[in-house]
Parts: structure tokens; C-alpha cells; sequence
């Protein structure tokens, strides 16, 4: 672990970036740890070794030496948010298709597409997310040849060359509406598809798999073994209420479907079963407009009823515009739980739902998303309550290592802070 | 059962009628917009919903002009404004008066950008009625013939948004898209019905990549830039030679615009672009109301200012497509350092239920590089100044006596992600009540259907 970390201070060093991940202690906190629990006055924070030893009351804080301390006065500390569903590091500008690795259309492989060795920690989108507060991210490709989408990785957003913290995460595949025009234009052959898939998958596990007569690539094949074995999660985008009993059926010819259901936009009339089967839940956190014939009663209360029948579940940043827009997704759960007949959150719900719950979806229960002993440091300051408008972070540590915040917007928002050309032209001053 | 209904229509009819005499608002109706209205084809059928004389008490006002009143009283009575003040303000006896302690009160949100009912959803292909993509210049459509007046959209933008009027546009496949629509946000079984009475229309044009994208793409002009331009000139010239003696749909809209009666809504991306479509209009002799999706404004605040246009943008959006790429979260916050006149939108059904909270966004990035702006000041990006490019500013935006009651109370400060509307008025008809679940509109397509009447 030691020679990991020394390790990782000669790279950042060689690339002239952030200091290394240092001790560091935080004091006078608004707290949110994450954990689901509302926040707390006068927190302290301690990062030792790139990890947190410490979070909580200012009295259970045993003594600590360190050089850096951060008093903040009352400002807001945070775990970093987790984005889950994300592209961030698979395109620079969607719209220009030479930029944009999220949708491999004329790949003839599915299930084995690996997003890791695409994601570029330099785009634009990972830098301005970093400034965001988002410091782990799930990134997937989309379902474009068949109803598997390939393997999602789960990545840090930080300025170094070591983005993926866990390669081949999960696994995507498409039910619903999206599954029925991949699989042939019908929910019915989407099912015969799925089928197909994991006996191809398990005969290949046995090594009884054959080309000849096969309907998958060799790689797509073995790429679906962990999927069938319960060893790679296995993300289902569904919506209709109808559609999730259906999805949370094929346990039935699968028993060890380590099932997420994403999106789930009909959940809440569902959501009793679902909390029964266990299956946690990636919930489009505002829909509420019956956008297709399977999300004929979404609402936003949606993510409140599935929370209230016990369903774990997360904010999809996949369906808002940009996943920097979690926090306002959070807060606007917060609000709802002051209009009658609607189901919100509380606060400390809302930001689970955006921090210690998506990373447990995605493998890194107790180390993302959450300040606990033993957790990653990744570590956010704020300007004010994270789930209002507007706040945005003054610092972010992953890893226990301080972040840069500045990128592409924040270099134009300096240059055009004044409209004088009476000097040199703007192009000189950089 | 029918009957019953259209009996209840007339009788609305004649109330309302009866409350515009009344309070004298006859004058609000000018002279000179009468012609015109004869003139349209598929005039307003529309008339306020009942209303009961209404005052709001002890509320935060922002009045949409720019004003704030702590501890505040608004009056309205016959569908109108009658009196905004502090609390001294008369109010009637026997009247209905709503406590605003601790809440807050704005004009009614105004979207100037939507395209609700012309993408309405369920957004399924036969529903697809928003850009007219057969050429890359068709003025001569009309986004009020898409409108499906039962989007349920326009029910979430009215319950969640406190939108009480917006712009339909055709969508930006073209150059030249055709005409807009603009609407009182309520139900109606007629895109009549909804329509805002005495508004101009608009005109949508749109410049950069998507016209060329989308017939260069099938091999014909313009496929670049310098093609948009070229079509456009030439249209513009052949419009202007137009003689009227033969009606031709297309030119009589460009006419219009010519004329000034109609007002042009130009999405435009970037700055160098946006200052190009300005020599063009002046070559042409028209004027440019407001540039919409201006991510780039920021960069050139001084010349909009300039030229009286308006920039309709978002709070965040960037990076998704090339002209976007340039995209800050301080563009509103720097065209308003400019006196530039600022107007947030949405361009979507579910940013529409939240342009207060893009409002309260662009409010933070400025206050964060040292320009602060008032809380009233940044209620007017979404209120007054939408109004004012589309050309009834002097009917709604601001709570001024004598102007439409399209009031919205809200639970908490409008600019918090906390709070939501919690009544709704236009006109002085209280169209939602978050606390009255009956004061919840269904639309048709979803009587029936799962989730019927939910809190959405």
C-alpha cells in the first residue's frame, strides 16, 4: 500500500501536477458524512495516508499530527459525489461524432466492449465535473449493436494519468422499449435474446461453446460469464412497471443475476417488489412527463416511494444534461417533501442518494462516497449547502490529494471578465 | 354531460367579459393591434378562467421590474393587477386573502423558448411536429397548426415551473423555421384557446451548424456557413421585391418581419456568428429580438447591448455540440455587467419546470467573480425581459396595476432549490394549488392511464 502511494507521488510529481496526497486535518465543518445521516455542526475530518481516519463530532477526535490544518469556519465538507451512468472520459463534444467513443454502432462486439482503455482523463467533461464536486464517476458505453452495452468502468476524476479505479464494473443491458428495437423491434425477441445470451455464456464457462452454431462472438460469449456467474453487476435500464416484474423474473432462469435496475421511471407502483427482491435501484431522479408508453406514471416522487418502501437507490445522472446537476436533482427531492401528496427525501437521504448509495451500487460501499474510518479521501469544501443552486466546491481532494478546479471554462470566464481590446489582443493574454 | 360543459364555458365567458369592462381595461387592447387581429386567421379564442378578487399579504414581492417589497401586498380583481405595495396597501373587505408569511410572490414565469405541444409527449414519432425539415427556408409554417394543446408538459411547466405564458417555436433544422406561437398556459381543447391575445408573432431562424448539418447532409445548399448566409440574403432580397398582389404564405411572414410586427427569435450559438446575423439584419431591414441558445453572448455584451437584442440562454449548458463547446456558467452574470439584456429558457419540457432554479444558478456564478445581482434583478431574467422580447411586455411580466394577474405564490424564496410554486394565477384565475389536489390539471391523454392526477 505504502510503495502504491509512493508510486503515485512519482507520477503526479514527473507530470508536474498536484501535490502529493497529504495529511490533513478539517475543522469547524458542517459535516455530511454521506452515510444518510444529517449533518452535523463543528465536524472535523481527518485524512491520514490518503485516507479518512476521521469523521465526526469535533469531541470524538482523538489527537492527530499534522501540519495542515483547514479551519473552514462553518462552510460545508462533504464526500465526493458519485455520478453513476455517466459518459465522462468517452467524449469531448457529443455532437461531434469524431470525439464520441459512447455508442459503437457498427462494433460486431456487445457485451465485451471495455470502456477502461477509452476514458481520456483530460477531457473537458472530467475537468469541469472535478470543479463540480463529483469524484468518482460510473462510466458506461450505450447499447448500440445488441442489448448489451459492454462493461462499465468505475473511474476517479482526478488530474492524474490513473483514471479507472475499477475496470469492468458491471455489465448494461437494455429491457424496455430501448431492448425491444435492439433486439428485433419487440420486448418479446429481447427476451429470447437475453436468454440466448447467458446459455451461450454458461456453455462457454463449461467449454462447451461452438462457434459454428453460436449467435454471439467468441468475446462477447466469455464476456458475459461473470454476468451469469453473479460476479459482475449486471445494469438493466427498464422503466415500465410491467416490464421491471419481468426483469426481476429472470432470476428465475438465472438465480445469480446480480441485478441494478436503471432508470425505473414506473418503480414506485412496483416498489414493494422490488425492495423484496433486494435489487437496488439507479432512479431518473425528476422525470415526470410520460416521455414513452413505458413511463406513462413517472413522477418525481418516484425515488421518495421507492426509498420509503426500503429499495436502495441512487440518482441516474445518465437523464439529466449534465451529471454536475446531481446536487440540484438532491435538493429538488428535498422540496418535494414539503408538497403535499408528493414523496421526497429528507437531506441527509438526498445526498446518500448522490454519494455513499450509488458508490455502494457500484462496488465501493464504505470507501466512496462516504467520510468514514477507512474510506478513500476524497473530500469536498463548499461554498454552501451542496444541494442548493449555485454552490460549488473551493476545494476537492481525491485520494487525499488536493485537486485543480480550473479548465477550459473557467480560462474563459478569466479572459472575459473585461471586454477591453485598447490593449493586446486577447490571444496574448494567457 | 357535454352540454352541461359548453353551458359552463359561456357562463365563464361572460364573467370574464363583464370583469375586463369593469376594471376598464379596454385601453390595454390598442387601437392599432385591432386590424391586425382581423388579419389572423386563427384568432385567440381565448378568455381567462374565473376569478375571485384576491390579495396576497405579508409576502416577499419581486415584482419582476426589478423591485422587491418586504413584507409585501399584491391585489388583483377582474383578472388584473390593481394594487402592489408594502403593507399599507388598501385591500377590500370580503375578499379572498392569502397569508404569504415567510413565502414569496413573482409575475408568472415566462418561457420564452419551448417547444410543448410541437414535441409533446408521449414524444413518439407521430408526434415528431416540430421542424417542418423539407427545406432549408420555411417561413410559411405556422408552429400554432403542431400545437397538441393536451401535451401534458404544459401541465408540469404550469404545477412545478409557475409558467404562466410561452413562446412555442419551430425547431432549428432550418434556417428560416416559420412562425411562433405564443400562449397562455392553460387547458384548452383548441390551440386557440391558448392563445396570448394581441402577442405579435415571432419568427424562428436559426444559424451555424444545424442547417447545414441537416441539408448538407442530403447533399444540397447550404452544407457550411457562408451557404446559410447565402440562402438567407437571397431570401430576404426576394421578399423584399414582393409585390403582394399574389398571396404567398412565406413572404407575407417575412414581410411581417420586415414591417416590425413581427419579431425575430434567432438561435445562435456563437459570438462571431451572432455579430454577422447583426450586419445581416441591418443589410436586410429587420431587427433582431432575441438571440436564443446564446451560449457564446458573454463574449460580445457591449455590441448586444448596442443593438437592443436580447440573449435567451441556458444557466449550464455546454460542450455538447461544437458552438457550445465555448460555454461558461457566468455568461448571464457578464451580460448583465454589460446592461445586456439577459432572458433565461429552457428548450425543454423539464428545464421549463425549473427556470428559476437556472435563474438562481447564473445568479451564483456571477456572485462568485465579484458581480452581484439582486435577487429582484435575476427574477426579471425570467419574467419582464422574456416578455419583452416577445412583445407583451406591456400585458404581463411585471405585477403592475392594470397588467394581466399572472401571479405565482411560492412556498420559499423562488431562487432555492427548497421551494415550489404553491398557487398559481393568470389572469386572476388560480389555475394550480399545490394544497388542492382537484387544482391539478390532467390532460386528456392521461385520463386513464397510470399515475392519473398524481402530484407529478
Amino acid at each position: 500500500m505504502k510503495r502504491a502511494l509512493t508510486l503515485a507521488a512519482s507520477v503526479l510529481a514527473l507530470a508536474a501536477a498536484p501535490a502529493a496526497a497529504q495529511d490533513f486535518v478539517i475543522t469547524n465543518a458542517t459535516l455530511a458524512t454521506g452515510d444518510g445521516s444529517e449533518p452535523i455542526e463543528r465536524g472535523v475530518v481527518v485524512v491520514d495516508d490518503g485516507k479518512v481516519a476521521y469523521a465526526g463530532p469535533q469531541a470524538g477526535a482523538g489527537a492527530f499530527e499534522t501540519d495542515t490544518v483547514y479551519d473552514v469556519a462553518g462552510a460545508w465538507v462533504t464526500p465526493g459525489l458519485v455520478a453513476t451512468v455517466t459518459t465522462l472520459g468517452l467524449a469531448d463534444v457529443s455532437g461531434v461524432s469524431e470525439s464520441n467513443d459512447v455508442r459503437p454502432g457498427s462494433s460486431p462486439f456487445n457485451a465485451a466492449l471495455d470502456v477502461a482503455p477509452a476514458i481520456n482523463p483530460s477531457s473537458q467533461h472530467i475537468l469541469v465535473h472535478r470543479a463540480a464536486g463529483i469524484t468518482r464517476a460510473a462510466t458506461v458505453t450505450s447499447p448500440a449493436g445488441s442489448i448489451f452495452g459492454g462493461q462499465g468502468a468505475i473511474i476517479d476524476l482526478g488530474a492524474d494519468g490513473q483514471p479507472v479505479t475499477r475496470a469492468k464494473a458491471f455489465q448494461v443491458v437494455a429491457f424496455g422499449e430501448g431492448g425491444a428495437r435492439l433486439a428485433g423491434g419487440s420486448r418479446v425477441a429481447t427476451y429470447v435474446a437475453f436468454a440466448n445470451a447467458l446459455r451461450e455464456a454458461q456453455d462457454f464457462g463449461r467449454g462447451r461453446w461452438d462457434a459454428e452454431s453460436a449467435m454471439l462472438t467468441r468475446a462477447d460469449a466469455e464476456a458475459l460469464g461473470p454476468v451469469v456467474a453473479g460476479e459482475q453487476a449486471l445494469y438493466v435500464s427498464v422503466e415500465r412497471a410491467s416490464d421491471i416484474r419481468s426483469v426481476l423474473g429472470l432470476k428465475r432462469d438465472f438465480p445469480r443475476l446480480d441485478l441494478v435496475l436503471v432508470g425505473a421511471s414506473e418503480g414506485w407502483l412496483v416498489a414493494r417488489e422490488i425492495a423484496a427482491a433486494g435489487v437496488p435501484v439507479i432512479a431518473d431522479g425528476l422525470d415526470d412527463l410520460p416521455n414513452s408508453f413505458e413511463e406513462l406514471a413517472s413522477t418525481q416522487s418516484n425515488v421518495g416511494r421507492l426509498a420509503k418502501a426500503g429499495v436502495k437507490v441512487a440518482i441516474n445522472a445518465a437523464t439529466m444534461e449534465n451529471p454536475r446537476n446531481l446536487n440540484q436533482y438532491a435538493g429538488n427531492l428535498v422540496a418535494l417533501a414539503r408538497v403535499p401528496g408528493a414523496d421526497g427525501l429528507s437531506w441527509g437521504q438526498a445526498f446518500a442518494a448522490i454519494s455513499s448509495v450509488p458508490a455502494s451500487i457500484s462496488g465501493l460501499g464504505g470507501k466512496a462516497g462516504v467520510l468514514a474510518p477507512g474510506a478513500m479521501g476524497d473530500v469536498v469544501i463548499w461554498d454552501g449547502d451542496p444541494l442548493e443552486v449555485g454552490s460549488v466546491p473551493t476545494k476537492v481532494f481525491i485520494d487525499g490529494v488536493e485537486q485543480p478546479l480550473d479548465n477550459h471554462q473557467t480560462r474563459l470566464r478569466d479572459r472575459y471578465r473585461e471586454l477591453d481590446e485598447s490593449r493586446l489582443p486577447e490571444a496574448f493574454d494567457w | 354531460m357535454r352540454k352541461s360543459i359548453k353551458t359552463i364555458a359561456a357562463g365563464t365567458l361572460a364573467i370574464a367579459l363583464a370583469a375586463c369592462s369593469t376594471t376598464g381595461q379596454t385601453d390595454t387592447k390598442s387601437a392599432s393591434s385591432a386590424p391586425a387581429k382581423t388579419e389572423t386567421p386563427f384568432p385567440s379564442t381565448y378568455t381567462p378562467y374565473p376569478g375571485a378578487p384576491t390579495a396576497l399579504v405579508n409576502a416577499t414581492i419581486f415584482d419582476g421590474k426589478g423591485g422587491r417589497i418586504d413584507n409585501g401586498t399584491v391585489f388583483f380583481s377582474g383578472g388584473k393587477i390593481v394594487s402592489i405595495g408594502g403593507p399599507d396597501t388598501p385591500v377590500p373587505a370580503d375578499i379572498a386573502v392569502f397569508d404569504g408569511t415567510g413565502k414569496f410572490v413573482t409575475p408568472g414565469i415566462i418561457d420564452i423558448h419551448s417547444h410543448l405541444g410541437d414535441y409533446p409527449t408521449p414524444s413518439v414519432q407521430a408526434h415528431s411536429d416540430g421542424n417542418e425539415a423539407t427545406s432549408p427556408t420555411t417561413p410559411e409554417v405556422w408552429a400554432e397548426h403542431s400545437v397538441w394543446p393536451q401535451d401534458p408538459g404544459f401541465t408540469r411547466a404550469l404545477a412545478n415551473g409557475g409558467v404562466t405564458s410561452l413562446q412555442i417555436l419551430p425547431g432549428s433544422a432550418n434556417l428560416m423555421g416559420g412562425r411562433s406561437a405564443t400562449l397562455k398556459n392553460v387547458p384548452a381543447r383548441t390551440v386557440q384557446g391558448m392563445k396570448f391575445p394581441d402577442a405579435p408573432y415571432g419568427f424562428k431562424m436559426a444559424c451555424g451548424e444545424n442547417p447545414k448539418r441537416v441539408y448538407g447532409g442530403r447533399g444540397r445548399m447550404p452544407s457550411t456557413r457562408m451557404g446559410n448566409f447565402a440562402v438567407n440574403r437571397q431570401t430576404w432580397l426576394d421578399a423584399k421585391a414582393y409585390d403582394g398582389k399574389k398571396r404567398d404564405l412565406a413572404k407575407e411572414t417575412l414581410k411581417g418581419v420586415l414591417d416590425g410586427e413581427i419579431l425575430v427569435h434567432n438561435h445562435c450559438y456563437r459570438a462571431d456568428e451572432m455579430a454577422l446575423v447583426l450586419d445581416m439584419a441591418k443589410e436586410m431591414g429587420y431587427k433582431v429580438s432575441a438571440f436564443h441558445h446564446a451560449v457564446e453572448a458573454y463574449k460580445i455584451g457591449d455590441l448586444l447591448r448596442e443593438n437592443d437584442v436580447c440573449s435567451a440562454i441556458w444557466a449550464d449548458w455546454y460542450g455538447f455540440k461544437m458552438e457550445s463547446y465555448d460555454g461558461i456558467l457566468e455568461n448571464a452574470a457578464f451580460l448583465q455587467r454589460e446592461d445586456a439584456c439577459v432572458v433565461i429558457h429552457s428548450d425543454d419540457a423539464n428545464g421549463i419546470q425549473r427556470l428559476n432554479q437556472e435563474a438562481a444558478k447564473a445568479q451564483a456564478a456571477g456572485k462568485r467573480v465579484g458581480i452581484d445581482i439582486s435577487d429582484a434583478q435575476v427574477i426579471r431574467w425570467i419574467t419582464l425581459n422574456p416578455a419583452k422580447a416577445m412583445g407583451i411586455d406591456g400585458m404581463t411580466g411585471s405585477l403592475e396595476a392594470g397588467k394581466m394577474a399572472d401571479v405565482v405564490l411560492w412556498n420559499g424564496d423562488p431562487l432555492s432549490v427548497y421551494s415550489r410554486p404553491e398557487k398559481v394565477w393568470i389572469d386572476g384565475a388560480l389555475m394550480f394549488d399545490a394544497m388542492d389536489r382537484k387544482r391539478r390539471p390532467v390532460s386528456d391523454f392521461e385520463l386513464g392511464q397510470p399515475g392519473e392526477g398524481d402530484v407529478k
